[in-house]
C-alpha cells in the first residue's frame, strides 16, 4: 500500500490520463459538493427557524381575551369579555399549570417614553414577574420587575435593549435614573436583551398593579400567559379545554366559541415546526442519498470503461509477468486515489461555499449559519471512494483474469 | 535389476532435461458457443538451449496457439510441456507470472507497447514487476536502448518512433529481463524487408549471447535465416527441416 514505486506508476498513469482522471473526479466531486450544500442549506433553514423560537419559552399557552360571536344564556353575541386579576388566579389553579404570568398591551393615547430630552414611541407592557421565564430575557443591568414591585405598586421600568439605546445616548448607565412613561416618572430598575426579535427589544415592561392604579385600568388585564413546565401536547390540549370551559362558565360564552378567547399553543406550535423540520430532514437525506447514488453509478461506470480502455495495456503487463493482483491493486488504487482526492475538493468547496453564505448573507429569519456535521460530510466522501472501489474492483478482476491472449488479441 | 531400470529411466529423462523447451503430444481445442475448433493435435517438438527457431505455417495451422501456450500465456489441454526441464501445467496465475517473467520474453507483431509511457519506462516495466528499485531499472532500461541504438529516444512515446524503432524497444524489453527464451510473434509482419532484415541481425546477435529464440512467421526469408524451421500444418509438426537441409528446402520452394 505504501510502496513508493508502486505510487509512482499509479500518478505516472494519472498524469498521462488527464481526460479521464479529471471526468471520474468531477463525477465524485460534484456529488460530494451538492451533498455538503444541501444538507447544510437544510441546517440553515432549521437555524432560522429555530430562531424565531430562541428567547421564547415553548411551553406556555397564552390566551387572550375576545368577542363572543354566539349568543349564550341570554347574552348576545358581540360582547367583549374582559379578564381580571381573578381570571388569572383562576388559571393558575388548572391542572399541570406551573406558574401563570399576566401581560397587558397598554394602549395609551401617548405613549411615549422619554428621558431628558431624548424621547420615542414604544411598547408598554404591565406585567407580572412571571413574564420574565416566557420571554426568557436576559439582564444586561440592573434587575428584572419582582414581587415587591407588584405588591407596593411601585413605579418601576425595566427597558429593552433598543429602548435604552434610544433614550440613553453615549452608553449612559440607566438603572435608577427616571424615564416618563406617558408623563408619569418610573424609575428604571433594569434594562435586558432578547435573542429573538427586535420587537421583542423595542418595549417596556411596568408592574401591572402599578400599571393598574396609574393608567386607570381598574382591575383588568388583557392577557394570561400560562406556562406548564414539562407538560406534553396531550397535557396541553387538556389544559386549553380547562381553561375554555371555566372560562365560559365564569364570562357566560359559549364553550365552543371561538371568538371568545384566542389561544395561542406553544408547544403545538413548537411541535409542528419541529415535525416540519424532521419532514425536512428527511427529504434532504432521501436526496443527498440519491446524489450519493448517483455518484456511485458515474464512478462505476467510468472504472468499467477504463478497465475496457486498459485490457490491452493489462494484457500487455501480464505477458511481461504482472499478477493478477498487482493488476487490481493498480487499478483500484488508481480509483481509490482519485476519488477520495476529488471527493475532498468537492468537500472542501461544498463547505466553503457553506461558509461564504454564512458569512455574506445576514442572518435572516428563515435562514441562519448554514453548516455540515463534518462527519457526515466525511463519512459520506468515504462511502463514495468506498463504493468507487468496489465498483471499480468487479471490472477490474475481471479484467485480470482474463488470459493475456485474449487481452492482447489484435483488434 | 529394476533399480537398473529405474536408474536408466532417470539418466534418459535427464537428457530430457537438455531441450529448453519440450512439447508432448500437445492438444488445445477452442470453445466458442457450441462450436469447438481442435487446433494443436498433438504436437511433438522439442528445442534446445541456444537454438534459432522458426515456426512456419498457413494461417489456421496453430502456430500462434503453441507460441501463446509456450509463452504460458494460454493452456494446453492435454499432454507434457517442460520449459527449462520443469514441467508446465495448469498453474496459478500468480506463477504463471512468474515464470513468463523469469523465463520468456515476448516480441509482438504490433509491438504491444504501452502507449503512455516513454520508451524508457516501457523498457523497465518487466524490472518493476521484479520489484527492482526505479533508479536500478531506469538505468539498466537505458542500457538496453543504448545497445539497440535507441538511447536519444528514450524519452519518447512510442508513437513519436519509426516500426522498427518500436520493435527494437520491444526487443529490449522482451531482453532486459534476462529470460531465456524469447518468443517472437510475426516479430517483422508490421516492418518494411530491410527493417525485417535489421531485426533477424538484431535476433542472431541476441541468439548468439546463447538465448534461445522462437519466432512464428509465414514469411520465408526469415525463417531461411533460422537453424530451423518448424513446419505445422493442421495442428501437427508436418515437417522440420534443420540447417543442412534449408538450401534444398528454398530451392525446392522457388520450384514449386
Amino acid at each position: 500500500m505504501f510502496d513508493l514505486d508502486k505510487w509512482q506508476e499509479i500518478f505516472s498513469t494519472i498524469r498521462k490520463n488527464k481526460l479521464r482522471t479529471a471526468l471520474t473526479g468531477f463525477s465524485v466531486a460534484w456529488g460530494i459538493f451538492m451533498l455538503v450544500v444541501l444538507l447544510g442549506s437544510g441546517y440553515g433553514l432549521e437555524n432560522g427557524v429555530k430562531r424565531e423560537f430562541q428567547g421564547d419559552a415553548v411551553n406556555y399557552i397564552s390566551i387572550n381575551s375576545g368577542v363572543t360571536s354566539t349568543a349564550y344564556k341570554g347574552m348576545k353575541a358581540g360582547r367583549r369579555i374582559r379578564f381580571t386579576n381573578e381570571d388569572r388566579e383562576i388559571m393558575d389553579k388548572i391542572q399541570y399549570v406551573e406558574k401563570s404570568s399576566s401581560r397587558t398591551f397598554l394602549f395609551q393615547e401617548n405613549n411615549t417614553i422619554s428621558y431628558k430630552n431624548e424621547y420615542g414611541t414604544f411598547d408598554i407592557f404591565a406585567i407580572s414577574p412571571e413574564y420574565r421565564d416566557v420571554e426568557i430575557l436576559t439582564m444586561t443591568s440592573g434587575r428584572f420587575l419582582n414581587q415587591k414591585d407588584i405588591t407596593d405598586y411601585r413605579k418601576s421600568v425595566v427597558l429593552g435593549r433598543l429602548v435604552y439605546e434610544a433614550l440613553f445616548k453615549g452608553g449612559e448607565e440607566a438603572v435608577d435614573k427616571y424615564v416618563k412613561v406617558s408623563g408619569v416618572p418610573f424609575k428604571v430598575v433594569g434594562v435586558f436583551d432578547d435573542p429573538g426579535q427586535d420587537r421583542d427589544v423595542r418595549r417596556i415592561y411596568i408592574p401591572v398593579s402599578t400599571a393598574q392604579r396609574v393608567f386607570n385600568m381598574g382591575n383588568n388585564i388583557r392577557n394570561v400567559c400560562l406556562m406548564l413546565g414539562e407538560a406534553d401536547i396531550q397535557q396541553s390540549h387538556q389544559v386549553v379545554e380547562d381553561v375554555k370551559q371555566q372560562m365560559s362558565e365564569r364570562h357566560k360564552f359559549a364553550p365552543e366559541d371561538s371568538r371568545a378567547l384566542f389561544i395561542f399553543n406553544s408547544i403545538e406550535n413548537y411541535k409542528q415546526f419541529m415535525d416540519l423540520f424532521a419532514g425536512i430532514r428527511f427529504f434532504i437525506w432521501i436526496i443527498g442519498v440519491g446524489t450519493i447514488i448517483a455518484g456511485i453509478v458515474g464512478v462505476s461506470n467510468i472504472m468499467m470503461i477504463v478497465v475496457k480502455e486498459r485490457t490491452k495495456e493489462i494484457g500487455i503487463r501480464k505477458a511481461l509477468g504482472a499478477t493478477p493482483r498487482t493488476i487490481i491493486s493498480l487499478i483500484l488504487q488508481e480509483s481509490i486515489l482519485i476519488t477520495a482526492f476529488a471527493g475532498y475538493i468537492g468537500l472542501v468547496a461544498g463547505v466553503g461555499l457553506l461558509e461564504l453564505v454564512s458569512n455574506l448573507i445576514p442572518a435572516h429569519d428563515y435562514f441562519a449559519n448554514p453548516e455540515i456535521n463534518i462527519n457526515i460530510a466525511v463519512a459520506a466522501t468515504v462511502l463514495l471512494v468506498l463504493a468507487g472501489a468496489i465498483a471499480g474492483y468487479v471490472p477490474a478482476k475481471k479484467a485480470a483474469s482474463v488470459k493475456p491472449v485474449v487481452a492482447l488479441r489484435d483488434e | 535389476m529394476a533399480q537398473l531400470l529405474v536408474i536408466q529411466f532417470l539418466i534418459t529423462t535427464k537428457d530430457n532435461r537438455i531441450d529448453m523447451i519440450s512439447l508432448n503430444n500437445i492438444n488445445k481445442t477452442y470453445f466458442t458457443g457450441s462450436n469447438s475448433l481442435h487446433v494443436l493435435k498433438g504436437v511433438d517438438l522439442n528445442i534446445e538451449k541456444g537454438e534459432l527457431v522458426s515456426i512456419m505455417g498457413s494461417s489456421g495451422s496453430g502456430k500462434s496457439t503453441l507460441l501463446n501456450i509456450i509463452g504460458m500465456l494460454d493452456n494446453y489441454d492435454s499432454g507434457e510441456f517442460h520449459l527449462n526441464g520443469e514441467f508446465i501445467q495448469k498453474m496459478s496465475e500468480k506463477k504463471a507470472a512468474y515464470y513468463r517473467n523469469k523465463f520468456i520474453g515476448f516480441v509482438f507483431q504490433s509491438f504491444n507497447l504501452i502507449s503512455f509511457k516513454n520508451a524508457m519506462e516501457n523498457v523497465a516495466l518487466p524490472l518493476y514487476y521484479q520489484k527492482v528499485s526505479r533508479k536500478k531499472r531506469n538505468i539498466k532500461a537505458m542500457e538496453y536502448l543504448e545497445k539497440m541504438g535507441l538511447a536519444e529516444w528514450a524519452e519518447h512515446l512510442p508513437s513519436e518512433l519509426s516500426g522498427g524503432q518500436k520493435q527494437r524497444l520491444a526487443i529490449a524489453r522482451a531482453l532486459i529481463s534476462e529470460p531465456k527464451v524469447i518468443l517472437a510473434d510475426e516479430p517483422t509482419g508490421a516492418l518494411d524487408s530491410a527493417t525485417s532484415m535489421e531485426v533477424m541481425d538484431l535476433f542472431h546477435e541476441i541468439n548468439d549471447m546463447g538465448i534461445t529464440i522462437l519466432i512464428v512467421t509465414h514469411e520465408r526469408d526469415i525463417a531461411a535465416k533460422t537453424d530451423r524451421i518448424v513446419k505445422l500444418k493442421d495442428g501437427i509438426v508436418d515437417s522440420i527441416i534443420s540447417n543442412g537441409e534449408r538450401k534444398k528446402w528454398l530451392a525446392d520452394q522457388v520450384m514449386a
